[in-house]
């Protein structure tokens, strides 16, 4: 089996424990998923690395059906605020692409899937989101 | 010098669409001669020029275009600011008089884009040997595999947020958008369209990124527009004619994007609008209720709903109550893009944001012909550059 990685150096593929770290201000609070040289929120230098969560709410979404060539089509594109802070953006799965099946609010959780494997057989791997099972949601 | 008043004395805009008999500079240079010819004054009077343009930005645009209407030696500003490009060259001249360091200057949008199809929707070509690389240290495009970033995605996210948080809005409010738009642009002859679509047309155009079918995107087009900028000092010196033409520049204000939570992966065209419109109504006392048109950025019929709530055309949250109600229609209670909008006049980018000046100086001084608002004394122009950049001026008929 070839080599395993994350199509994003923010999603973590650990042991069979998927998730997305981020890095945090120290002084705010706020959270970046990219490499920054100081905080957007208040200027201060200074990160930490946070674990995010791996479930969260969907708070917008759209269908996209004329996309870059290459990008199948119809897909759905969320934008999901995570439990206890972090917001991120990516593809809903596991869901028929209408928007009868996806709405604002609704409970998400995250997953991975394989999206090519290069020369080298290196297989990259992205994270997505699909429908949370009710018990993955509640009990809290 | 926060007294000293600020007023467009000529203005002009090419038709917008697809011209490939013109380059870009020609573009520009038709905008240009005709706004200075419209003020009456000449190339030889402007102290300052502010030159927008996004495609070509670094190719020195403002002097290439010198080269064409007059090599004088005034200081150029070029500048490049995604779709609020135009009115970013508007601020540069309008700065320099407001300073005093100038009292006449001429400002010109310009782009030539043709036909582009979706803007950044380059390709993939992924790498055959994958390694980290950038910020977020992505072995591949993340388009289509991390969500969409693409225009009419992002904007159809801005949307359905709204939607998800208000009441009354869905598919058939964004879409009643696109139809006054289109219907708008009927009576003007300047747009890149001029076709009108019933409400079931606009729904069940092609789906390109829910809820904004084809229907409901601006187009990618060629054009070109000017305005000529003049300190309220220098206006007295001119003729009756100037002056009772002229048009006052009660507010010119910019923001960026102050930073929220969701900005890294979701553009927030909110904050930046709301920000800028609170201040251009402040400054200029100017009462939302007041205004007579609107020609704001609909560079897809989503974002337009959102800025009904966002320069307080409507009640908060009440934005798909609005367009249920005709509100932002040319015979309703604010009108709003009755040009037709960047979804039917066209999206030149660095010429939007002249263009709007443009409509509503035609409005104010009662020279629009047959899509005139009749008795309008004062409008708004709002453009939003993704990045991002929002520039709102506020214009009034008014006497020197």
């Amino acid at each position: 089996m070839g080599k395993r990685i994350p199509i994003v150096d923010y999603l973590v593929l650990g042991d069979g424990d998927p998730h997305l770290v981020a890095n945090e201000s120290e002084v705010s609070g706020a959270l970046y998923f990219d490499r920054r040289n100081a905080d957007a929120k208040s200027g201060a230098e200074g990160f930490r690395r946070r674990t995010l969560a791996n479930e969260g709410a969907i708070r917008t979404f759209t269908i996209v059906h004329r996309a870059a060539p290459g990008v199948p089509t119809p897909y759905v594109s969320v934008v999901v605020d995570l439990d206890g802070g972090g917001v991120v953006k990516a593809n809903l799965l596991n869901v028929e692409p209408d928007p009868a099946n996806v709405s604002t609010g609704m409970r998400v959780r995250m997953t991975t899937y394989p999206v090519g494997t290069d020369d080298d057989g290196t297989e990259a791997i992205a994270f997505a989101y699909e429908p949370a099972t009710p018990s993955s949601t509640t009990g809290a | 010098m926060a007294d000293r008043d600020v007023w467009i004395i000529g203005t002009h805009m090419t038709k917008f669409g697809r011209f490939p008999d013109k380059d870009l500079i020609d573009l520009g240079a038709v905008a240009a001669l005709a706004a200075l010819a419209d003020g009456g004054v000449t190339i030889q009077d402007m102290d300052v020029m502010g030159a927008g343009n996004l495609f070509e930005a670094s190719s020195g645009v403002g002097q290439r275009l010198q080269k064409q209407i007059g090599q004088t030696g005034i200081p150029v500003y070029n500048v490049a600011n995604a779709c609020a490009t135009g009115a970013t060259a508007v601020r540069c001249v309008y700065m320099a008089i407001k300073s005093g360091e100038a009292e006449m200057g001429l400002a010109v949008g310009l782009e030539k884009m043709g036909k582009q199809g979706l803007l950044g929707a380059s390709a993939r070509s992924d790498k055959k040997t994958y390694e980290a690389s950038g910020r977020y240290g992505a072995v591949m495009s993340v388009e289509g595999r991390l969500g969409t970033t693409l225009m009419p995605g992002v904007f159809a996210q801005a949307g359905m947020e709204y939607a998800g948080q208000h009441g009354g809005v869905g598919f058939e409010q964004f879409a009643k958008v696109a139809e006054k738009n289109h219907a708008h642009s009927v009576l003007n002859p300047l747009a890149q369209y001029q076709k009108q679509f019933s409400l079931e047309e606009v729904m069940n155009a092609e789906m390109m990124s829910y809820p904004n079918t084809l229907l409901m995107c601006c187009p990618t087009g060629d054009g070109g527009a000017a305005v000529v900028l003049v300190s309220e000092e220098k206006l007295k010196t001119l003729s009756d004619d100037q002056r009772k033409r002229a048009v006052k520049i009660s507010a010119s204000v910019m923001t960026s994007d102050p930073w929220t939570d969701a900005d890294q992966v979701q553009p927030d065209v909110n904050t930046l609008t709301r920000e800028a419109a609170a201040t251009a109504y402040e400054i200029s006392g100017v009462d939302p209720a007041d205004l007579d048109l609107v020609e704001l950025h609909d560079c897809f019929a989503t974002a337009e709903l959102l800025h009904y709530d966002n320069l307080q055309l409507c009640k908060s949250g009440e934005a798909g109550k609005f367009i249920d109600e005709r509100g932002p229609w040319r015979d309703g209670t604010t009108p709003v893009n009755v040009s037709g909008g960047l979804i039917s006049k066209g999206h030149p980018l660095g010429a939007t944001g002249i263009a709007n000046l443009y409509e509503v100086s035609t409005h104010l001084r009662g020279e629009a012909g047959d899509r005139q608002i009749h008795g309008a004394t004062v409008g708004l122009t709002h453009v939003i550059g993704l990045g991002s950049a929002c520039a709102i001026h506020i214009l009034e008929k008014a006497t020197v």
